[in-house]
C-alpha cells in the first residue's frame, strides 16, 4: 500500500508492537515503589488479554540506574543486557517487553549502537561468553510495557467498567501525562509518536474517556537525573525539576497524572508532599495533591481491579479524590490491610499536606 | 603526557555524541541541568571539541561535569545530531578512570552512588534494593514510605510479590548462581576496576581532607560526600 498525505507523515511516528509472547523483564524502582503496577499489568495481560508473557526468575537488573549514574561502565552495562537477551533466547522468545522507561532506554541505546558499531557488539558477545558462556539472539521486537497496553487500549475499554469521566458533571476527567525522558528523547522513532508527539499515553487518556492536558512543561524531566536525586546534596535539583512541572500545569487544574516510567510517578508524588511540606503550597483541590498513577494502575481502575489491589495506598498523595469522581467502590478501611484482613495500622498525616 | 582528547574519542559516545558542533546553544536552552547550576551542555561540547588538552583536564576536574541529569532532552533537539549528554558520560568515565573525580565536590559524590546502587546490583541484583532505606536518607518520602518500611513484608505480600521467594515474581530474591554471573560479566567488563579505583581514589581523598575512611555508610567520607553542598553550585 502506497502511503500519502498525513498517513505517510504519522507513517514516522508509528512504531511495531508484538502482539503476543512477550519475554517481560522487571523494574527495579517499579518493584521497590509500585510492586501492585507489575502485578496488575501481568493480570490484564494474562487474564484479560489471555497474552503469553514470560518472566525468566534469572533476569536481573539492566544495570540502568548504575550506569547512567556513572558507576557501572558502558561494557558492563552491555554485557548484562546481553544476558538478558540470552535468556530470551533460551527461553524461545523473541519479543522483549521491559517494564522500566529507563532499560527500555538502554537496550534501545546498546541496539542502537551495536547497529552503528558492529566490532561493539562481537566485543560484547565475546564478554558475555567468556563470563557466562551464553549466546543471544537480538529481539526481533522491543516494545515497553506501555506500548502493549497502548496497542490493546481499545480491548481494554472493551471490557472496563469505569471511565475517566467526572460521574457528577459527565465532563472527561482532565489528566496530565508524563512519558518520561528515555522513552522517546533519545531515538524518538523507538516511541509512539516519536519525541514531539508522544501518544503511547494520550492514546490510553481518548481511549479511556479522558482528556489530555497540554501545558508548557509537558516535556520537562520530572527531575530524577540519577545521581541528582541519588545523592542527598544534589536533590534540590531534582524537587525545583518537579516544581516547575506542577507550577506550569496548575493553572490547568488537571484531575490527575498519569505516567509511563516507574521513576516519574514516585517523584511528582512524593515532591509535592516535600514542597507542601517545606512551602506550604499544594497542587491539588481543597489542600490536597494532584492524584499520580502508573499507566498500569489507570489501566487496572478502569478495568474495575480493587485500588487496593493496584496498590495505591503506597501513594503519599491520596487517590481517593479520583476513586469517587469516576465513582470506583472502595472500602477506606480497608486501605492499609495485609492479606486476608490483617491490620497494619497506618502512615502518620503530613503535617501540611492533606491526604484520606 | 596522555593525550586525553584521544582518550575520550575511543569511546563510542564521543563518536555518536560529538560530530561538529555549530555552538548554537539550543542544547543549553532545553537543559533542565542548566536551568539549575551554573552549567552549559553547549560549552562542554566547545571544550571537548576544541581538543585543547589544558582545557579538557580542568573539565575533568571540574563539578560541572557532574550537572547533568542524563535526560538526553539535548539529544532530541541538536540541529547536528550531536547528544552533549553522551559526551558527558564519556568525560565521566574518563574522569573515573584517571582519578581526577575526586578533585570536585560532586565528583566526589560516586563513592556514595558506588556504595549504595553499585553495591546492590552486585549483592543483590536490582539497582535498587529499598528494605531499611528509610526517611533519614530519604525525608522527601514521607510518612507513607515509614509505614511501608515498618510492614515491608506483609505490604508487599498484599500486592502479589515474591519477595525474597524462588522462582519468577516481583523483588524475588536473585539465585547465586546468577549473582556469580553478574560478578563474572563485572570482573570480565571493567565494572570491576571502575568500583576499585572510586574506592582508592576516594581512600586518597580522604586521608588528605583528613577524614575517617570505611565501609560501608557509617563513616565521615561517606557521610561528607553525600551530603556535602558548598552552595556555590546553582544559577543564583
Amino acid at each position: 500500500m502506497i502511503l500519502s498525505g498525513k498517513a505517510a507523515i504519522w507513517k514516522d511516528y508509528q512504531k511495531e508492537i508484538a502482539d503476543d509472547r512477550y519475554f517481560y523483564v522487571r523494574s527495579c524502582v517499579r518493584q521497590n515503589f509500585f510492586p501492585g503496577a507489575e502485578t496488575t499489568f501481568l493480570r490484564i495481560m494474562r487474564e484479560e488479554l489471555g497474552k503469553d508473557v514470560y518472566e525468566h526468575p534469572c533476569h536481573t537488573t539492566c544495570t540502568g540506574i548504575g550506569y547512567h549514574s556513572d558507576v557501572v561502565p558502558i561494557d558492563t552495562m552491555m554485557t548484562v543486557v546481553a544476558r538478558q537477551f540470552a535468556l530470551m533466547t533460551e527461553s524461545g522468545y523473541e519479543n522483549l517487553v521491559p517494564s522500566c522507561i529507563t532499560s527500555f532506554g538502554i537496550y534501545t541505546e546498546v541496539l542502537d549502537t551495536w547497529k552503528h558499531f558492529p566490532e561493539v557488539e562481537e566485543k560484547v558477545r565475546n564478554y558475555l561468553r567468556k563470563a557466562t558462556g551464553r549466546e543471544f539472539q537480538i529481539p526481533k521486537n522491543l516494545a515497553h510495557a506501555s506500548d502493549i497496553i497502548y496497542k490493546f487500549r481499545s480491548e481494554i475499554a472493551a471490557k472496563a467498567k469505569y471511565k475517566l469521566v467526572n460521574q457528577i458533571t459527565g465532563e472527561p476527567l482532565k489528566v496530565v501525562e508524563h512519558i518520561g525522558c528515555h522513552y522517546s528523547k533519545m531515538f524518538p522513532s523507538k516511541g509512539v509518536g516519536g519525541a514531539e508527539y508522544p501518544y503511547v499515553l494520550v492514546g490510553m487518556i481518548e481511549e479511556w474517556g479522558g482528556e489530555l492536558v497540554d501545558y508548557p512543561e509537558r516535556r520537562h524531566c520530572c527531575g530524577f537525573g540519577f545521581r541528582q536525586y541519588l545523592v542527598q546534596a544534589n536533590r534540590g535539583y531534582s524537587m525545583s525539576c518537579s516544581h516547575k512541572k506542577f507550577e506550569s500545569m496548575e493553572p490547568y487544574k488537571p484531575d490527575m497524572i498519569i505516567t509511563n516510567c516507574p521513576g516519574c510517578p514516585m517523584f511528582l508524588d512524593r515532591w509535592q508532599y516535600a514542597i507542601a511540606e517545606m512551602e506550604g503550597k499544594t497542587y491539588g483541590e481543597n489542600g490536597m495533591g494532584i492524584p499520580v498513577f502508573t499507566f498500569e494502575e489507570v489501566a487496572g481502575l478502569v478495568m474495575g481491579y480493587n485500588p487496593w489491589d493496584l496498590g495505591l495506598q503506597a501513594h503519599q498523595v491520596s487517590c481517593e479524590p479520583i476513586l469517587d469522581k469516576i465513582g470506583i467502590p472502595y472500602k477506606k478501611e480497608e486501605k492499609y490491610n495485609g492479606i486476608k484482613g490483617k491490620k497494619l495500622g497506618k502512615p502518620e498525616m503530613p503535617v501540611k499536606l492533606k491526604c484520606c | 603526557m596522555t593525550n586525553l582528547y584521544e582518550l575520550l574519542t575511543a569511546d563510542v559516545r564521543i563518536q555518536e555524541g560529538l560530530k561538529a558542533c555549530m555552538n548554537c546553544g539550543t542544547c543549553t536552552a532545553i537543559c533542565p541541568a542548566a536551568g539549575f547550576y551554573n552549567y552549559s551542555p553547549r560549552k562542554i561540547a566547545e571544550t571537548v571539541q576544541s581538543k585543547d588538552e589544558t582545557a579538557i583536564k580542568e573539565l575533568l576536574c571540574s563539578d560541572e561535569i557532574w550537572y547533568c541529569g542524563e535526560c538526553m532532552s539535548c539529544k532530541t533537539r541538536c540541529p547536528r545530531g550531536n547528544a552533549p549528554g553522551l559526551i558527558i558520560m564519556a568525560l565521566r568515565s574518563l574522569s573515573q578512570d584517571l582519578g581526577y573525580f575526586t578533585e570536585s565536590e560532586k565528583g566526589r559524590q560516586q563513592l556514595a552512588i558506588k556504595r549504595t546502587v553499585g553495591e546492590w546490583i552486585l549483592d543483590y541484583g536490582y539497582c535498587l534494593y529499598l528494605e531499611g532505606v528509610g526517611t533519614d536518607l530519604h525525608p522527601e518520602q514521607g510518612p507513607v514510605w515509614d509505614w511501608i518500611q515498618e510492614h515491608w513484608n506483609d505490604h508487599l505480600e498484599r500486592l502479589g510479590a515474591n519477595y525474597k521467594g524462588t522462582g519468577p515474581g516481583i523483588l524475588r530474591k536473585i539465585p547465586e548462581e546468577t549473582l556469580v554471573e553478574l560478578r563474572r560479566i563485572f570482573d570480565v567488563t571493567g565494572g570491576t576496576e571502575r568500583f576499585n579505583r572510586i574506592e582508592e581514589f576516594s581512600e586518597i581523598k580522604a586521608r588528605e581532607l583528613g577524614l575517617e575512611f570505611g565501609e560501608g555508610t557509617e563513616n565521615e567520607y561517606f557521610r561528607h560526600v553525600y551530603s556535602s553542598n558548598n552552595q556555590k553550585h546553582s544559577r543564583e
